[in-house]
């Protein structure tokens, strides 16, 4: 029941802007070439659909290698500033003002940097952008200890490193994944947009590009679709592991 | 033996700044091997405070503070000691069992061992049923429990306890007091309590200090002899003699302090 009540209003939601979106363009108030009808979208999803399914794999292998990377490193990053105050205030903006550079922008240096076979350009670009929110929300997490729990290990004697692995690093979880929440729709996003910029053409982004060159909307809209479905499989995958990993939080 | 040794100490918080406090001064208070100390006085008199001291989570700002015969630093690095808060202070994450055996699993104490004290020590405070729940499933009076039971686990020879009753209901409060005092005379430990209560104080010490705030310091030393306690000693003459004597000396007005009640 309850899921039903979580899931139907978007649900209900969702479908009456597709009918409005498909009568709209069906009675011309949207010129087909501008925006397709739903229904011509769907149509060239299905008919597309082993191309689809191949090129949303390509994407999906580098925003998961990437996201995997980015994240490992910025857990990693966060334990050490969290551990020397010094780094930990100097570290934040100096993160912030990498986030704000057009991480984006590099995908064609790092394209040219690699052979054009090569997928590890595409990896990296997505780990750079998925860096940031993991890190920043870990060392949050990380830094907020309750005064009553480190008393407790302070009368237990506890070095450094066992206050950060039985205290913080657990307490920093629900920190953890705000920050995997949000970085794995941006890997998704960074995966598929980095391939606009050259380098290998074997995903969703490559085929986004050259099917609106032939001016083949519907099928440009059909990659956007599976780059729609690939970004919310790794929330959702996101989700389910965030549950899975803290079973305390959960009735 | 000294469990415990208090020597001229002050603390002052915030020196020199406009929310300056003084929250101890001129505190002496020397707790012998085997003994049951309580420290009783209206609120923000700096009980817990004292405690922090003893249990060198807060350094004085004079005076010394020793403990088994050690700077109590020292003391503490060698966990001579187990400590309760205030506050029950679980791990979210670990449940009931887990959380009782973190400081036996600080002490590299085998997972087998580790276990069977965590049992027992539930088993005391009446929470075997519950060892595998996480905190946040528990109502913070079984919070509580668990906290004094992971406190006990180590078996310390030295036990800090901030108000662990408070927030306990009158019967469990009454149990867990007379089974604090067996293990505490099996193990032979010696105990600093704070409460608010004065028949609790009374019923479990050997010496009830009462303190007076602004700035916190020990007014008063009423020594206890009630012999062995059982059930009867709540009701005997020589309890309410001394819950009145307490009661007097929170009120400020003076009593003379005998050795005997
Ligand atoms: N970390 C701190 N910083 C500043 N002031 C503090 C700090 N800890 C305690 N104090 C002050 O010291 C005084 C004594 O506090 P303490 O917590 O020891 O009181 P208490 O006797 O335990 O009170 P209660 O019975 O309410 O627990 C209070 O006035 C309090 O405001
Ligand atoms: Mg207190």
């Amino acid at each position: 029941m309850r899921w039903l009540r979580t899931v139907f209003p978007p649900l209900l939601v969702g479908i009456v802007g597709l009918g409005l979106w498909e009568i709209s363009v069906k009675v011309g108030r949207i010129a087909p070439f501008i925006l397709p009808a739903p229904s011509a979208i769907g149509e060239q999803f299905w008919l597309d659909r082993e191309v689809v399914w191949r090129a949303g794999l390509a994407s999906g292998a580098n925003a998961l290698v990437g996201l995997a990377f980015g994240a490992a490193a910025a857990v990693l990053a966060a334990l050490v500033a969290a551990r020397v105050r010094l780094l930990a205030e100097v570290s934040v903006p100096v993160a912030a003002l990498l986030n704000a550079l057009p991480i984006i922008a590099l995908a064609p240096i790092l394209n040219n940097m690699f052979e054009s076979t090569s997928s590890i350009p595409r990896r990296v670009v997505v780990g750079i952008v998925v860096f940031f929110p993991v890190f920043v929300n870990t060392l949050r997490g990380l830094r907020e200890i309750q005064p009553v729990h480190r008393e407790l290990m302070d009368s237990y004697a506890a070095s450094g490193w066992t206050v950060a692995r039985l205290v913080r690093l657990p307490g920093a979880l629900p920190f953890l994944f705000t920050g995997l929440r949000q970085a794995s729709s941006l890997a998704v996003i960074a995966a598929v947009v980095s391939e606009y910029f050259g380098g290998l053409q074997d995903g969703l982004g490559s085929r986004i590009t050259s099917a609106a060159a032939f001016t083949a909307y519907p099928r440009a809209w059909a990659y956007v679709v599976g780059a729609c479905l690939l970004g919310l499989l790794f929330y959702l995958v996101t989700l389910v592991a965030e549950r899975l990993s803290m079973p305390w939080r959960s009735p | 033996m000294t469990a415990v040794s208090v020597q001229g100490v002050r603390k002052v918080f915030n020196a020199g700044r406009n929310d300056e406090v003084v929250a101890l001064s001129d505190v002496d208070l020397t707790v012998e091997s085997g003994q049951f100390v309580s420290l009783i006085g209206p609120s923000g008199c700096g009980k817990s405070t004292l405690l922090r001291l003893i249990a060198d989570l807060t350094a004085p700002t004079a005076g010394s503070v020793t403990v088994a015969g050690k700077p109590a630093r020292r003391a503490r690095l060698d966990q001579e000691y187990g400590i309760a808060f205030q506050q029950a202070g679980l791990f979210d994450w670990r449940t009931v069992r887990r959380n009782v055996e973190l400081p036996l699993e600080l002490r590299k104490i085998p997972r087998q061992r580790r276990r069977e004290r965590a049992d027992e020590m539930l088993a005391l405070v009446g929470l075997s049923d519950f060892a595998a729940h996480y905190p946040a499933q528990l109502s913070g009076g079984m919070q509580q429990r668990v906290a004094i039971a992971r406190a006990l686990a180590v078996h310390p020879k030295l036990l800090l306890m901030d108000e662990p009753f408070g927030a306990l209901d009158e019967m469990t409060r009454e149990r867990l007091q007379a089974e604090l005092l067996a293990v505490c005379a099996k193990t032979e430990t010696s105990t600093v309590f704070v409460t608010h209560s004065i028949p609790e104080a009374v019923f479990l010490s050997d010496l009830v200090v009462v303190m007076s705030a602004r700035p916190g310091r020990i007014t008063d030393v009423i020594p206890v002899d009630l012999g062995p306690r059982t059930e009867a000693t709540r009701q005997s003459a020589g309890f309410f003699t001394a819950v009145t004597k307490v009661r007097k000396a929170l009120r400020g007005t003076p009593t003379a302090v005998t050795a005997d009640t």
